[in-house]
């Protein structure tokens, strides 16, 4: 197959897609004790997806995505809480929309500015949201957050499983499978294309005429969409909200493991987001005082030898066992 | 036939025995954030757990006690609550235990209540989280239990007759505040000015809102920050604002002369008067031993504060649970055996309320004075049998 032909058809399904949707099935049988933690890393998936949008594809580095993270969970919960809007689906909805009007909104400012300017305004962006939902303790229930929410049966059929967390499960794959499919048909489509140019070489993308900052910023908004989404579910699968969706450590978090899987790769979100946290929660389990120092070393050690992350790994050993074959 | 009725009595034989085995090793998972900001209240509260275990080997009678722990990790609740899922359904244990930040006890109070696990809560003092399951009793504090004890020692022991709070801008500051003002005002003083002071983040600059305070002339300042460097750093500000020459008394619940950070805090510290339920300078027999105790197995320039000696009553009413259940864990016998419990402990007499599962203990009203070459906790008066006035009150959420 000439190069012209793979670039072509690339944006077609692949067998192996199949794959992590098969696994993630799969996991719901076989480990049926560990769906709470499955629930986790399913909602730290899509909130990766999400800033894979920005950050491995538009090119836009922040440190501020949990904002977008906190909006989505709030919304849900000040919904619930407050106007007993407690209906599931069009929580998500909802939590998109105020989600990404925030980012529509932050995004018209901070991205005239680039580097490191910009960096410093999407912390501050979130700064201003995190202090925002402190001193509205009434409403956000600030530092001790808002318990007892409770959420009616999805597709009013079923209902929220208070201890295995079964449904919740099933229902953030479900979601997390949509969200993915409108991010793979974004990537591949002609705006996708634009957002990897803009990446790649600013300055030509200006010159052959591409309305670059309206892409960036729908590319911006869309992302906060997505993130608000994932924190809408973070809120529903565990009925409680606090401060702690709004930190610093979240978004930074989320983006060790982009890094972690690769960026720019569509599958790195899952890739890190399972490698991360599963690793995380096995050493967390074993030495609940010094797993830290494991992680690190790993991390260390990826960053050393796979800057690409564990999707580049794979990458680069397909090309030696192709090479060797041919 | 012989040998099958010998393996079938002996199949028999070892089914009751595993039985018995199992009846008689109760597990308790422990939750707390042993990594990250809260490590040292973690590490606290685990020495405290460690200790009972070790200087009281014969509290929990012939039963087996397996202790399975967790890190909670940060304070947003998904993590506390995801472990003590697992805990649940994997580990199957009987007894839940920890919890170091409210938010992580808020958040897993539908799990105890839907699995019905009991859960002794050593330290999460937000008042109103023992309404939020029948499965929760508390062994730690509500702010309300120095705040409140405050207010009316600040009127009837220091004869303050106006007072002026600062706090920082969280809910346990909020709680302070309130608990505070009700406690004072019901006791004939006035609270002239109330000043948030910044988060619980980072350390602010204190002197604008010191100075503040200074103008306004109260007899007392009633200060609630968090334990460690905010409380370095207004004891810097008091000092250097004059604010004791200007007879303004610096006072505060027991967070703010936590006894780990107590000898780093220097000179600025003495003369201040706090309210707390433990300081590891308590007077009597049991806080002795405890402290000897402490110091013998983690070295003797350590010291429990009110955390460790949370984790080791939390332990002692377990034990407690244990012993009176036959080591047989029902969810609802071992919340009545809770229910006025009594317990004399290192903080003196303590004892569960039947009605509020939360605790009842002597709150101290004390001074930090220079003794041998190092800060003492001076004992001024002591407020015996404190409730959970939030609840008594029935304020905000506390209502049941």
């Amino acid at each position: 197959m000439n190069a012209a032909t793979e670039l072509a058809r690339r944006h077609r399904w692949r067998w192996w897609e199949a794959l992590p949707w098969i696994a993630a099935l799969a996991a719901f049988f076989v480990f049926p004790t560990y769906l709470a933690f499955g629930t986790q890393v399913l909602i730290t998936i899509l909130f990766a997806l999400s800033l894979d949008l920005v950050l491995g594809y538009a090119g836009i580095v922040t440190l501020g995505h949990a904002a977008f993270f906190g909006a989505g969970a709030y919304t849900v919960g000040m919904l619930a809480a407050h106007w007993g809007w407690n209906e599931p689906i069009s929580g998500l909805v909802a939590a998109a929309f105020v989600a990404g009007a925030i980012g529509l909104a932050s995004g018209l400012v901070l991205l005239r500015t680039h580097g490191l300017a910009l960096l410093m305004l999407t912390l501050c962006t979130m700064a201003l949201l995190e202090q925002a939902a402190n001193m509205g303790a009434a409403w956000t229930g600030g530092f001790d957050g808002m318990p007892g929410l409770s959420f009616s049966r999805i597709l009013g059929l079923f209902s929220f499983d208070v201890l295995y967390f079964r449904s919740q499960y099933l229902y953030t794959l479900a979601v997390l499978f949509l969200c993915f499919v409108l991010v793979r048909m974004l990537v591949y489509s002609s705006f996708g294309q634009s957002l990897t140019g803009v990446r790649e070489n600013l300055l030509r993308m200006h010159a052959v005429g591409a309305p670059v900052r309206t892409r960036q910023v729908l590319a911006y908004t869309v992302s906060a969409a997505l993130a608000g989404v994932a924190g809408a579910l973070f809120t529903q699968s565990n009925t409680y909200v606090n401060l702690a969706v709004l930190g610093l450590e979240r978004s930074a978090g989320v983006m060790i493991v982009l890094i972690l899987g690769g960026y720019g790769r569509l599958y790195g979100a899952f890739v890190g987001a399972i490698a991360y946290m599963v690793l995380e929660h096995s050493l967390a389990k074993a030495y609940p005082t010094a797993w830290q120092l494991g992680l690190g070393l790993t991390l260390v050690l990826v960053a050393l030898y796979a800057r690409n992350g564990v999707i580049g790994i794979l990458v680069s050993l397909r090309r030696r066992f192709a090479g060797t074959a041919r | 036939m012989n040998t099958k009725l010998t393996q079938l009595s002996a199949a028999l034989f070892l089914t009751a025995f595993a039985a018995v085995a199992l009846a008689q090793t109760v597990k308790v998972g422990v939750v707390l954030p042993y990594t990250g900001g809260g490590a040292e209240f973690a590490q606290q509260v685990d020495r405290g757990i460690q200790t009972f275990m070790k200087h009281n080997p014969k509290a929990f009678g012939p039963y087996k006690i397996e202790i399975v722990k967790r890190d909670s990790k940060n304070p947003s609740g998904a993590e506390a609550k995801t472990a003590v899922q697992e805990l649940i359904v994997q580990e199957k244990v009987d007894i839940l235990t920890g919890f170091i930040y409210s938010g992580d006890a808020i958040a897993s109070a539908s799990l105890f209540t839907e699995a019905k696990r009991p859960a002794v809560i050593m330290n999460a003092g937000t008042a109103w989280i023992t309404n939020l399951s029948p499965m929760i009793a508390r062994v730690s504090f509500s702010m309300w239990h120095a705040g409140h004890a405050m207010g009316e020692a600040a009127a009837k022991n220091v004869k303050a007759k106006t007072a002026v709070v600062g706090y920082s801008d969280f809910p346990p500051g909020k709680d302070s505040l309130d608990a505070f003002k009700r406690g004072f005002e019901a006791s004939g003083g006035k609270v002239i000015d109330e000043i948030p002071m910044g988060g619980p983040g980072q350390v602010p600059d204190f002197t604008p809102f010191f100075q503040r305070a200074k103008d306004k002339k109260p007899d007392v300042f009633f200060v609630f920050v968090p334990a460690g460097d905010h409380a370095l750093a207004v004891l810097k500000t008091y000092g250097a604002l004059g604010m004791r020459a200007a007879g303004i008394k610096l006072i505060g619940p027991g967070d703010i002369t936590q006894d780990i950070k107590l000898q780093a805090m220097g000179d600025n510290a003495v003369g201040l008067i706090t309210i707390h339920h433990y300081n590891a300078d308590l007077d009597n027999a049991q806080n002795k031993r405890f402290v000897e105790a402490w110091k013998q197995d983690f070295g003797p320039n350590t010291t429990p504060d009110f955390m460790g000696v949370q984790g080791y009553d939390g332990m002692a009413a377990i034990a407690h649970v244990v012993t009176t259940l036959k080591g047989k864990i029902d969810a609802d016998a071992a919340i009545n055996a809770l229910r006025g419990w009594k317990y004399d402990s290192p903080r003196g007499p303590i004892s569960i309320d039947p009605r509020t599962r939360d605790i009842v203990m002597n709150e101290y009203l004390s001074e930090v004075v220079k003794s041998g070459g190092r800060l003492v906790q001076k004992n001024i008066a002591t407020l015996t049998a404190v409730k959970d006035m939030c609840k008594e009150l029935g304020e905000g959420r506390c209502k049941q």
